[in-house]
């Protein structure tokens, strides 16, 4: 049966397109092909973020950052834009799936995704191989954007983990005062790129590492890993850059552990959602969180988190909707440049033009700051906040 | 000699190699770790701390472990869905009873009648819900070949994750503290966390029970008939499907327990949570021997030790980094050895004395 559905819906598509083709004078000279939208048809957008399990507070606001970028919009070029939302898991698996699914319907014109560098990196092959672009609005890893290992049609709008874990090494020696420092990640390019580039630059302040430790994503006892921790030091400062399950069961662990008594605990924007404060309860409290510093009072900020309220009933839930909001606009502003429009509103969009459009992203000004692509895809004007958990809640505490 | 010579082939080879290669792997990092002094230095306290930690995972396991060790012996069926079993009970008790009663006050003022209350709940459901599946799911396909159940299991497995996602939410759920277990009791200087102590109790108690229910009364009696034989059991007047209900319902119980003791443990629980245990509990299970209880408990232990001292004893030792992330690694290496070398499992002893 639903074979049957996709080939009567392929066939019509294929009608359009021939119709299309036949009586317009529009052509596509784009070197790796165009989207053509139709008069009646929507401009059709994806997003990839994790909108399920445990860490869909994450996602979800991203989505929803995506979403108000929509209503702000309203049409572009005389089309409706419509999204697709796919779900990338927060793993590698989900990011190449929903990539897969973006890349087979070939009147997707961008992805804006995905949440998690883990599902990023498959993610970013998969688009780019297939002549899409992507921009995701909050993967960190700094191997997404290093000059070796960047796909040709990723950029991003979330801050590199460089600046990060940099920020959060100079608040943690200059500040804290702390001289010996332990880091954990799980493996996943996020937590690890951001654990090393922490590390190193704790190290290059004069700090010392006691120990760097890897600790599986779906582990349940943490007691052994941290007690190998306490050995190896014991450290002042645990920074543990990991995502929600992993990020709460450390920070209840850690009390429990003989020798990590007192130890000051530290995490990263992967947990700074209100679903993290309620499953670590009072442990979680006095722990410091680095992430994007979201003080941006600007007017349209005001505005945004208006809607946002209005429409989901919610305060945001955690860092990158305003990143996400960011980037759809840039996607969109890049449509509204190369879009060749028909006599009849029919338009083409060149892919490699449109990746171009998006790359030469200058000066843009958006919720985040002024927003300025380099060759490999960084676009955040990025600025780094430390929050401190303070009677249940994230309260700011530096800049 | 040279007759002989010719007998071992390629593949015993190998595995001769393998044995050897792990055995020495294993020796090499223990030894590197004890006397060269690689990596971290531990005191005899971090050890003990290693041993505990992983004796109440595993004892947790080990609960599980019976789910899978039971139906196995009496149906020849991996029940890949009795890891939902575990988190049913656990998520239900959790919201509908531990919250509240941690909420009012109740759980500490009287710790042992809530605890009691939780476990009732989070038995009752999970019982339920493996009744339901075994008569929903299962039962039909009793007499159908091996395969289609095991299929069958996994689509209830993921049937049942995202029903209590649909109704509970994804997000993480806090499971109590509670008071009277907060802190540690010194023994000869070494400090035992009160939760895992107790945990481990509360589940060799668990088990020693089961052991006398299946060796000793009636109804142990007519699960092991069952197991042994069907056909020759109902022909003595046994209702083999009723039979068959009771094994689920046991199993969902000891998983029911389970849960809870995972909840005061790890502090949190959530719709995938039945996931990883349910797998590492069929580990479990298979190293001990699938279809024998005293193998569930004691592959349940043995994999929650090794999984806690393994990476600091030889994986530290061979200088890996970060070697806590690679306690899956010897979990599914030492299963893989258990089903080349002894496929059997370390009792090997099933339900039933003879199996067709």
């Amino acid at each position: 049966m639903k074979r049957i559905i996709f080939l009567v819906l392929f066939s019509i598509l294929m009608l359009m397109v021939l119709a299309a083709c036949g009586g317009q004078a529009l052509e596509c000279t784009d070197a790796i092909g165009c989207v053509e939208v139709a008069p009646d048809e929507p401009i059709l957008i994806a997003s990839s973020l994790v909108i399920s399990g445990p860490n869909a507070p994450l996602g979800l606001d991203s989505q929803y950052g995506v979403e108000i970028a929509i209503d702000f919009r309203g049409d572009v070029l005389g089309h409706k834009v419509e999204l697709q939302p796919e779900d990338d898991g927060c793993s590698a698996e989900g990011g190449q799936a929903s990539a897969q699914k973006v890349v087979s319907n070939p009147q997707i014109v961008a992805l804006v995704g995905t949440s998690c560098s883990g599902a990023g990196v498959p993610a970013s092959k998969i688009i780019s191989d297939a002549g899409y672009v992507m921009v995701s609005p909050s993967n960190t890893a700094p191997s997404l954007t290093d000059a070796e290992l960047h796909e040709a049609g990723y950029l991003r709008t979330a801050h590199n983990d460089k600046i990060q874990g940099a920020a959060m090494a100079n608040y943690v020696y200059n500040d804290l005062g702390i001289r010996k420092a332990a880091a954990v990640h799980d493996g996943d390019p996020y937590t690890e790129g951001l654990a090393s580039v922490f590390s190193e630059s704790f190290q290059e302040l004069g700090g010392e590492i006691v120990a760097f430790e890897a600790i599986s994503a779906d582990a349940t006892d943490v007691i052994a890993p941290l007690t190998t921790i306490a050995a190896a030091g014991p450290p002042e400062l645990i920074y543990y850059p990991v995502f929600i399950p992993l990020g709460s069961l450390i920070t209840k662990q850690a009390q429990e552990v003989d020798g990590l008594d007192g130890v000051i605990l530290a995490a990263a924007d992967g947990v700074q959602s209100p679903d993290f404060l309620t499953a670590s309860g009072d442990a979680a409290e006095g722990m410091y969180v680095s992430g994007p510093d979201l003080g941006f009072g600007n007017e349209i900020y005001d505005k945004f988190l208006g809607a946002y309220k209005e429409k989901y009933g919610t305060d945001p839930t955690a860092p990158f909707h305003a990143h996400a909001f960011d980037a759809t606009n840039m996607v969109l502003d890049a449509i509204e440049k190369v879009a060749q429009v028909g006599d009849d509103g029919t338009l083409l969009i060149g892919r490699q033009a449109l990746r171009d459009a998006l790359f030469a992203t200058s000066g843009m000004s958006g919720i985040t700051g002024t927003l300025t692509c380099d060759e490999y895809g960084d676009c955040a004007d990025a600025k780094i906040a430390v929050s401190q958990v303070q009677g249940g809640a994230f309260v700011p505490v530096w800049p | 000699m040279a007759q002989r010579f010719k007998d071992i082939d390629y593949i015993g080879l190998f595995l001769w190699l393998f044995r050897a290669a792990i055995i020495v792997i294993v020796v090499w990092g223990t030894v590197a770790k004890l006397f060269l002094g690689q990596g971290n230095a531990y005191t005899t306290k971090d050890w003990i701390n290693f041993l505990v930690a992983g004796l109440s995972q595993g004892s947790i396991f080990a609960l599980i472990a019976l789910g899978y060790t039971l139906v196995y012996g009496v149906l020849f069926m991996i029940n890949f869905a009795h890891g939902e079993f575990f988190m049913a009970g656990t998520m239900t008790a959790t919201i509908f009873v531990a919250l509240p009663l941690s909420a009012s006050g109740f759980l500490d003022k009287h710790p042992v009648i809530g605890m009691l209350a939780i476990l009732v709940v989070a038995m009752v459901v999970s019982v339920s819900v493996a009744l339901l599946t075994e008569r929903v799911a299962y039962r039909p396909l009793r007499r159908a070949p091996r395969l289609v159940p095991l299929i069958t299991a996994i689509g209830a497995s993921f049937f049942w994750q995202y029903f209590f996602a649909g109704l509970f939410g994804s997000g993480l759920i806090p499971f109590p503290e509670l008071a009277v277990l907060r802190g540690a009791w010194m023994i000869g200087g070494v400090e035992f966390l009160k939760t895992r102590a107790v945990v481990m109790i509360a589940s060799v108690i668990m088990l020693i029970g089961l052991y006398i229910f299946i060796m000793r009364t009636k109804t142990g009696t007519a699960i092991r008939a069952v197991a042994e034989d069907k056909d020759i059991a109902a022909l003595m007047g046994i209702d083999v499907d009723r039979t068959i209900s009771i094994t689920f319902a046991t199993g969902a119980a000891m998983a029911g327990v389970a849960g809870i003791l995972y909840g005061l443990v790890f502090r949190q629980v959530n719709f995938i949570m039945g996931f990883v245990p349910g797998i590492k509990a069929f580990t479990a299970a298979v190293l001990g021997g699938i279809g024998s209880i005293p193998g569930a408990a004691i592959g349940g232990f043995f994999l929650g030790v090794f999984e806690a001292i393994g990476p600091p004893l030889f994986l530290e030792g061979l200088g890996i980094p970060g070697s806590h992330q690679l306690k899956d690694v010897i979990a599914f290496t030492m299963l893989v050895l258990v089903l080349i070398f002894r496929p059997q499992g370390i009792i090997g002893e099933r339900l039933a004395e003879k199996k067709a």
